[in-house]
């Protein structure tokens, strides 16, 4: 008795309150969003402020096609599964036919795939694997920020100036390590064919015993170093590379440590003189900037971190589209975004039409401690598209038409 | 590498092994004593790196950071005593594992309480005033802070065997950890002594968070990184044995420290990067500890735990009313998707909940009638998932004949690490099952070049019939209601009731001559091939796969579900299932601190229902019947 009752129960409940969506047509323009909230929030707190200011600028200039901006935000769960459900949810349950979003590398790849099959439009905003727009690229897929091809190829310049012989690898293991592990060794071959790789260590994310790797690469006497991790692992080895003296004399190239998720929770003890990837937003001097800054600044009584950006332009990006679409319908939106020019707070950069890659670039700099705070100095910005490949390779790592 | 490269590697290996030690001994003392696998230690540990690190920044100095370590260690411990008087003490008499539960919503809410109060920014604490440089040692600097770590574990060991040894609380603890209810007949207050083994286990917790702080910043993540480490090595040491723990935590943390000092070696011509193998080294020891020695490297054969929980009801075949409303149900979902037509997400979510039930019924197969506890079925699920996803890749097999494999790997998988899990028993089984799932998934994750790696598998849709969504949904509902009247059937066949009586008496069921272990063994092999279906149709469903499909995650959620359905029941894991699977997509969209909310609706649902929500629901019943 008492298990039928209850068995009918969660029946009935399970699918007589399956959530009836509420998806009515309204007077605005509304794209799904969704992101890694819960299991990254070191950046996505600050992207989420990005978002914020964004949909606020557009709407305060009149919105887009006469139309208000509206983010339809979700949690993806921080993992494939779950965010092709929440994927799902926004397409059937909200009625939309835009995603935008997504942190991690093989959570972005998933939507991506969604994106494909269902036949809607996904910008990807952060995830760095070059598979979205390359290998695993669709012509529903456009991704904004540097892949990790680009980002090793930014710091190629300084690291083959370097003119080092020997160098060990340090890198989480996973796909965005791996690939930049790749990237890194097939880039440097083919210019200082007499390199030495002399280790490699690939500790799990988010898991690295940094005294044994530290260690284990001092052992290898390298005359440079290439670093792949960040977060808290990059925390760890910086502390433990400074107290045994790892660092001493050698060159060290590190991807994304200029970043100021990753650079400021190190203080004082940040490497000086390494060479790295990220976002000097101190000292950005182009108008452009400034203008993100003080609006950031205004609004949220905070300094933005490179999540600020992605987010805010994220956005832009959106309704830069739209607006040269005319439309929200997906076919439109695909031949708008083929070729989009605009400005962000990085200066102009577009959306390739070949690979549906944004040519937003980045900062190359080096380390600094200035007043008891780590800065990058000497940086350049390097545009997206003096390093990606040459379109006859695009079109070889491409197999997606259009 | 050199002689002096390794040993030097020991010394590094030494230093990690007393971090991991101050957290497993506490968990170990705990579990010993209170028989509660409490997740939410590691949460424990976090809290305290956090709290010590903003100490030691805010007030500075070696007061600061030495004061602050110490603070936070009794802190942690207050923190500890509070939880189990306010929850954990009102449902010891719930059934056994069901304090998971609890546990388990506490690290959601903890997680999201930190969260809350420091940022997401990581806390990097100072370094340890007086001990910031290196010693030269083996001409390689070593930092002193290992140093000092390297003597702090043995001398919390010693300090701990002391306490154990020679005082009268140690002799209750060891008391309670052999027979608790002899020692309360003997007048001991049980309450007093539980209440103040959960604070000395976060204490102990909280201190080992806190001399963290010199080596690593505070940071979100470190509750789970943690609290899988810490379990390894209590198991591997033997649970309640603390020298076991420290000896354990030696081994494994020698062992990773190996693996990195010998980076990239040729093997035959193939350069292979040990450093990679850090990944699973833990579990692979544990899975050839617990094979050689069943309950651990110093423990001893666990005593018979007298369960304060009430006896369970035998289970009883389906009544007619039963049958009618199961048969409605089965109605019911084969009319949703023509009900549904105007609201798609229904089904998406509809194929979701199957999945999600059908995963829970088959580990509840062998959790509650099997009495094995797997924290590792997502194995099975994996390997289902990747079995049928495989095969489409590079067989470009079409649908039907990759769903029909998916069982038939799992199958194979279950079989053989049941082979090895069924000769053990409680926590035990239960690690090792987590060991295999493990590394299943290390293997999924390191094999790029045929798995995908971290990307995993890309673009398995399904093919027609079944690619649009009301087919796919008929086809997972077929499928789910097949696999519960299957495992149904068999609990109500010989083969049943040879099981539970295998669970219930081993000894007495072997005295009639059922062979228990072959019991178990095949009850264990046909769980994973039902899971293996639930993971096929997953792989369909999202049309791509990834390693997070083997996860510990997934593994806890199916024990999280069985549990609060109500481990006692037949339809517990459907229920719990369901209403687990609708609560996380309803909150995931309703909040930014959605884990909270999560956490908190589970603790309400935990203190109203000690035995699950269907448990709970037949008892109001059985009361209802029985009103004057």
């Amino acid at each position: 008795m008492k298990m039928g009752r209850v068995l009918f129960a969660a029946l009935a409940g399970t699918f007589l309150a399956a959530p009836f969506g509420p998806a009515s047509a309204q007077q605005s323009i509304r794209v799904g969003e969704l992101n890694s909230y819960k299991a990254q929030p070191a950046f996505l707190e600050p992207y989420k402020k990005g978002l914020d200011l964004a949909v606020e600028e557009v709407n305060a200039a009149g919105g887009v096609l006469g139309k208000r901006l509206e983010l339809v935000s979700r949690d993806d769960g921080g993992n494939p599964g779950d965010a092709v459900r929440v994927a799902e949810e926004l397409v059937t349950r909200e009625s939309l036919n835009m995603l935008a979003g997504t942190f991690l590398s093989n959570v972005g790849l998933a939507v991506t795939e969604f994106a494909g099959k269902n036949k809607v439009f996904f910008l990807a905003a952060e995830p760095l694997t070059d598979k979205i727009t390359w290998q695993n690229g669709n012509r529903y897929t456009f991704r904004l920020r540097s892949s990790t091809y680009m980002q090793v190829a930014m710091l190629m310049p300084d690291i083959v100036a370097a003119k080092k012989k020997r160098w060990a690898l340090v890198y989480p293991n996973f796909e965005y390590g791996q690939a930049s592990a790749a990237a890194f060794k097939e880039l440097l071959k083919s210019k200082q064919p007499d390199v030495e790789f002399v280790t490699e260590q690939a500790p799990p994310l988010g898991k690295l015993d940094a005294g044994a790797v530290v260690q284990a690469i001092d052992d290898a006497k390298p005359d440079a170093i290439f670093n792949v991790l960040f977060g808290p692992d990059l925390a760890k080895f910086v502390r433990e590379g400074n107290t045994r003296g790892v660092f001493k004399d050698r060159f060290v190239a590190s991807q994304l440590s200029g970043e100021p998720e990753y650079l400021d929770p190190l203080k004082d003890e940040a490497p000086v003189g390494w060479v790295v990837t990220g976002y000097p937003w101190y000292a950005i001097d182009t108008p452009e900037h400034k203008a993100f800054l003080s609006a950031y600044q205004k609004r949220f009584n905070d300094y933005p971190r490179l999540g600020s950006v992605v987010g805010y332009v994220t956005v832009k990006s959106l309704a830069a589209g739209i607006a040269k679409a005319g439309s929200t319908e997906t076919e439109k939106l695909i031949a708008a975004f083929s070729g989009l020019k605009l400005d962000g707070p990085f200066g102009p950069f577009s959306y390739r039409a070949i690979d549906h890659q944004a040519t937003m670039g980045a900062y190359v700099g080096k380390i600094a401690v200035k007043d008891g705070k780590p800065i990058m100095v000497d940086f350049k910005y390097v545009d997206g598209a003096s390093v990606l490949p040459s379109d006859a390779e695009v079109k070889k790592l491409r197999p997606a038409t259009d | 590498m050199s002689l002096n490269s390794l040993l030097f590697q020991a010394l590094d290996g030494l230093a990690a092994a007393s971090g991991l030690f101050f957290v497993a001994a506490g968990l170990s003392l705990i579990f010993g004593v209170t028989r509660i696998i409490n997740i939410a230690h590691g949460s424990l540990y976090m809290l305290g790196t956090y709290v010590a690190a903003t100490l030691a920044n805010h007030i500075g100095g070696a007061l600061g950071f030495w004061g602050g370590i110490l603070t936070t260690a009794v802190l942690i411990g207050l923190i500890g005593a509070v939880i189990e008087v306010v929850l954990l003490r009102r449902i010891y008499r719930a059934p056994e594992l069901f304090q998971l539960l609890a546990t388990f919503a506490l690290v959601l809410v903890i997680n999201d309480a930190t969260l809350w109060t420091w940022g997401p920014e990581d806390v990097l604490g100072p370094r340890a005033p007086g001990l910031r440089g290196a010693v030269e040692v083996l001409g390689r600097y070593l930092p002193s802070y290992d140093v000092f770590l390297i003597a702090a574990g043995p001398v919390v060991l010693i300090a701990l065997h002391f306490v154990l040894i020679r005082t009268r609380f140690g002799r209750l603890i060891r008391a309670a950890t052999q027979d608790r209810e002899m020692l309360g007949a003997l007048g001991v207050n049980q309450a007093l002594l539980f209440t103040s083994v959960f604070a000395l286990g976060s204490l102990l917790s909280g201190l080992g968070g806190a001399l963290q702080i010199a080596r690593e910043p505070a940071n979100l993540l470190m509750d789970l990184t943690v609290i899988s480490d810490a379990f390894v090595v209590v198991v591997v040491g033997g649970m309640g044995s603390i020298p076991g723990a420290y000896l354990a935590a030696v081994v494994i943390a020698e062992v990773k420290a190996l693996c990195i000092s010998i980076g990239v070696v040729t093997i035959a011509g193939v350069a292979v990067n040990v450093s990679k193998l850090t990944l699973v080294a833990e579990f692979l020891v544990m899975a050839l500890v617990l094979i050689a020695r069943p309950y651990g490297l110093l423990g001893r054969a666990q005593s018979m735990v007298r369960a304060l929980a009430e006896p369970e009801d035998p289970l009883r075949p389906a009544g007619p009313a039963l049958k009618l409303l199961g048969a409605a149900a089965v109605v019911a979902l084969a009319l949703l998707p023509l009900l549904a037509r105007n609201s798609p997400y229904a089904l998406v979510l509809g194929i979701d909940v199957l999945i999600a039930v059908l995963f829970a019924a088959s580990l509840h197969f062998i959790m509650g009638p099997g009495g094995m506890h797997s924290f590792g079925h997502a194995a099975y699920f994996g390997l289902g998932a990747y079995a049928a996803a495989l095969l489409v890749k590079w067989f470009a097999l079409s649908m039907p004949p990759a769903l029909i494999a998916a069982p038939v790997v799992a199958l194979l998988g279950a079989a053989l690490f049941g082979w090895f899990a069924v000769r053990l028993s409680g926590v035990y089984l239960a690690m090792l099952t987590l060991a295999f799932a493990q590394i299943v998934w290390s293997i999924v994750f390191q094999w790029s070049e045929v798995t995908g790696g971290s990307n995993g598998v890309l673009g398995i849709w399904p093919t027609a019939p079944f690619d649009n969504r009301a087919a796919l949904f008929w086809l997972t509902a077929a499928l789910t209601v097949v696999g519960i009247l299957l495992l149904r059937t068999f609990l109500f066949a010989p083969f049943g009731y040879a099981m539970r009586a295998g669970r219930d008496s081993p000894l007495r069921a072997e005295a009639i001559g059922i062979d228990v272990k072959r019991v178990h063994w095949i009850g264990f092999t046909i769980a994973g091939a039902v899971c293996g279906v639930a993971g096929g149709v997953f792989a369909f469903a999202k049309g791509s796969i990834s390693p997070e499909t083997i996860d510990v995650s997934r593994s806890i959620n199916g024990l999280v579900m069985v549990l609060l359905g109500g481990i006692q029941t037949l339809s517990g894991p459907i229920v719990g299932a369901s209403v687990f699977a609708l609560l996380q997509d309803t909150i995931m969209r309703q909040t930014e601190y959605w884990r909270a909310l999560l956490g908190g609706v589970i603790l309400l649902l935990v203190l109203a229902f000690p035995a699950g929500i269907v448990g709970g629901l037949g008892k109001l019943g059985t009361a209802w019947r029985r009103r004057p």
